[in-house]
């Protein structure tokens, strides 16, 4: 497409976001799809999806046949920039467009396209994940929740936690356990498409450090899945899930696109700054904020400028892949950061929490909070920091 | 918004692979404190045409812009190469923008065929400042009078011109030295943090040059920025090297039957030195590319590349030494070469809370 061509589709995309954006709901929004906790939230962000897909702007590079736009991924890309810039709520399907999406389009069979991709798309079917377990933690590869084939079913024991809208799920990508017998603890691992609607699943919301909700723990009982949910063959879960994760973390293309929180970025805490009082006067005028803002918008900086010079062949280091493995690592670390920073700004008032007297309702704390999730959800820091030393500096495993 | 020509691809590839061949640490070492510069080195850069890659066509040059050399001295950082390069580089740059026609057409083609060219900017108070100096020119008949004192004039012995700041008639002035109109005695090496670089004080006193020799203009802020944005290059070069001088010391020595890069308290750092060696990679050719392209937020973009590089590198280097142990505390472990290296950088022309300051208007009291 010519540059031209470009530059008129973003003036497109970006008005439609700005005739189209959501009026406030009147209540308070949750900040990324981790956080829906009420049936209002999520109705309200399912609609919201519905109608950004029927405009055209999410999954325009999937394929046509499936439901996707069959168009540029430059496209898309412009429509989830433009996204991002319009504020507007996110897409709240986050695991199936991101996820579960790109790796059925990437590994599944031709009638697991036909059956999920659409839906995922509009909303019709939400998608959540069961990987991690109570006892594992970030080691997925410890995964106890067992899948015994019985006949044409599998029968489902065990649980799954942070399962974000576990309760408004109508799939999960799951990891399961087929064998303990083999050479490691990953070759008796699984990877099945389940469907969550099924007698013996049991998403039970999980009150978080805020004192909301937003994700379960799922329990299985004895639950029965049609054994053409498997996806692959037996034990080869771990493979497939460290797919996933490629797409979780961002290291490869394919995601339906689409922005998947309300981020929090340095310009808004530059903002709040100009705003809030410290000693009498606008904050932006403390030598110690203007110093750590600076700080900040370095860093931020630094983030946006690797994403794109990693793009550029010729200027990659000597650890080419760093860059795409410490997306989340970087960008989860500066959040909570600067939301913790945001706070401190508050004076006095950063003690309250989200009440009608708190600076903005209280967002900043209830943003700090849950800043963690991201932190530690997906592997967390540590574990990234492990990681990033054994994979791209090649670093021996503790 | 990161530009990167083909051109500057294959300069990157021969520079890198020269930089390789020549780089091996012994000879690094043998070069510290060294009498003279290594003339065959500096004979197969000019022979590479590397003296005139920013000198305009007409002069000999290749007429490319200042950003060009960047990936040459990111080069050279990678392997710590010594060499007058960077600052006859600079005072090519600085000759083209601020000299006359006759110093141009003068000085710029013997600056390709490999004359030495430096500058003498900072004085006793180490102020980064550069039009805070106290140097005085004092004009009688068509002869200039200097008095006051240089410091960090790099490879000043063996340059063929010296572009120094001085006032004259309270303003701040650059004028071009000749190395025949400096009185044997005048200059004294200065012992530095970094050995790798040949470090003169010059002193002025009863050096006379020609009026003539005042360049017509004295714009500090683009040497400034310019000096930066090498300094830049060579700190994202040096991040890779001293990286590499951990992983592979991490990777080898066992300490209670382990690989000590096994241990979380050594891994977790060196990760956030490959990510902080990312970050600054990607600032320095962001400037790079604001510089070609004459963008006004090129001074933003190097003193935040400034900033976060020079702490960036200073840390890999403190790091460095730390994770070598007792070795580490040794003259013969490479990592000192390195953080000696990092604090040359990271105190020449501004560190990171010098420039942060810098840019607290640059970026917080704009209209947003």
């Amino acid at each position: 497409m010519t540059e031209k061509e470009l530059v008129e589709f973003r003036a497109e995309v970006a008005a439609w976001f700005r005739d189209n954006a959501p009026d406030d709901p009147g209540f308070l929004l949750p900040e990324t799809f981790m956080e829906v906790g009420t049936d209002e939230q999520f109705e309200f962000l399912r609609d919201w999806q519905h109608k950004v897909y029927e405009a055209g702007y999410l999954g325009m590079a999937w394929p046509k046949e499936y439901g996707g736009g069959g168009r540029p991924q430059i496209l898309q890309d412009i429509a989830t920039q433009e996204m991002a810039k319009a504020r507007v709520p996110f897409m709240t399907n986050t695991i199936g467009l991101n996820w579960a999406g790109p790796l059925i389009l990437k590994m599944g069979r031709e009638e697991d396209k036909k059956r999920y991709i659409k839906n995922i798309l509009s909303a019709e079917d939400i998608w959540c994940q069961g990987f991690s377990e109570p006892d594992a933690g970030s080691d997925l590869g410890n995964s106890q929740c067992r899948a015994v084939r019985d006949g044409d079913e599998y029968v489902l024991n065990g649980s799954k936690i942070w399962t974000s809208l576990g309760t408004y799920a109508r799939h999960m990508i799951l990891l399961a356990r087929t064998s303990t017998e083999g050479s490691n603890k990953y070759a008796g691992l699984s990877y099945f498409l389940a469907p969550m609607n099924v007698p013996g699943i049991d998403p039970k919301p999980i009150q978080k450090l805020t004192g909301e909700y937003g994700f379960c723990q799922t329990y299985f009982d004895n639950a029965r899945i049609p054994a053409d949910c498997l996806m692959g063959q037996e034990g080869e879960g771990w493979n497939i899930a460290m797919v996933t994760l490629t797409f979780e973390r961002g290291a490869t293309g394919g995601q339906a696109g689409g922005i998947s929180s309300m981020e929090l970025t340095v310009n808004d805490v530059v903002e709040l700054a100009r705003r809030v009082k410290r000693n009498g006067k606008p904050a932006i005028e403390d030598p110690d904020v203007r110093r750590q803002l600076v700080n900040f918008l370095i860093e931020s900086k630094s983030n946006r400028l690797m994403g794109v010079r990693s793009t550029i062949p010729a200027l990659a280091s000597e650890w080419p892949t760093a860059v795409m493995m410490s997306g989340k690592l970087r960008a989860s670390e500066l959040n909570r950061r600067l939301s913790r920073f945001a706070l401190s700004m508050l004076g006095a008032n950063a003690a309250r929490f989200v009440s009608d007297e708190a600076t903005d309702g209280g967002k900043w704390q209830r943003g700090y909070f849950n800043a963690f999730s991201a932190t530690i959800g997906g592997g967390t820091s540590q574990i990234q920091k492990n990681i990033i030393g054994e994979r791209v500096l090649g670093l021996p495993k503790d | 918004m990161i530009k990167f020509t083909d051109e500057q691809s294959m300069l990157l590839e021969t520079a890198a692979d020269f930089c390789r061949n020549h780089g091996p640490i012994e000879k690094v070492r043998a070069s510290l404190d060294a009498d003279d510069i290594d003339r065959g080195l500096w004979q197969e850069m000019s022979d590479l045409g590397w003296l005139g890659i920013n000198v305009p066509e007409e002069y000999g040059g290749l007429g490319l812009d200042i950003s060009s050399i960047v990936p040459v001295v990111e080069s050279m950082g990678r392997y710590l190469l010594g060499s007058p390069y960077v600052s006859s580089v600079l005072v090519a740059e600085c000759l083209a923008s601020c000299g006359s026609d006759s110093q141009r057409s003068e000085w710029l083609p013997k600056i390709v065929a490999g004359t030495i060219g430096t500058f003498a900017l900072t004085e006793e108070d180490g102020s980064w400042v550069l039009d805070d100096i106290e140097a005085v020119g004092t004009v009688s008949d068509q002869t200039l009078h200097l008095t006051g004192t240089k410091m960090f004039v790099t490879d000043a012995d063996v340059a063929d011109l010296i572009i120094a700041s001085v006032k004259i008639d309270g303003a701040v002035r650059l004028v071009l030295i000749e190395r025949n109109q400096i009185p044997p005695g005048n200059l004294s090496r200065e012992v530095v943090i970094d050995q790798t670089r040949r470090s003169f004080r010059l002193n002025l006193d009863g050096i006379e040059i020609s009026a003539s020799q005042v360049l017509a203009g004295s714009d500090l802020k683009a040497i400034e920025l310019n000096s930066m944005l090498m300094l830049c290059a060579e700190m994202s070069g040096g991040l890779t090297g001293v990286l590499q001088v951990i992983v592979e010391y991490l990777n080898t020595r066992k300490a209670f039957n382990r690989l000590i890069g096994s241990y979380q308290s050594l891994k977790h750092p060196s990760a956030d030195i490959v990510l902080s060696l990312e970050a600054a990679k990607s600032h320095l050719y962001y400037a790079a590319t604001l510089v070609s392209d004459g963008d006004d937020n090129a001074e933003t973009a190097i003193r935040m590349a400034k900033a976060q590089a020079s702490e960036a590198f200073a840390f890999a280097g403190d790091r460095a030494v730390q994770f070598h142990g007792g070795f580490g505390f040794t003259f013969e472990c490479d990592a000192q070469l390195f953080l000696r290296r990092a604090l040359w950088c990271q105190y020449q022309h501004g560190d990171e809370n010098y420039h942060c300051r810098l840019l607290e208007p640059l970026l917080l009291d704009q209209a947003v």
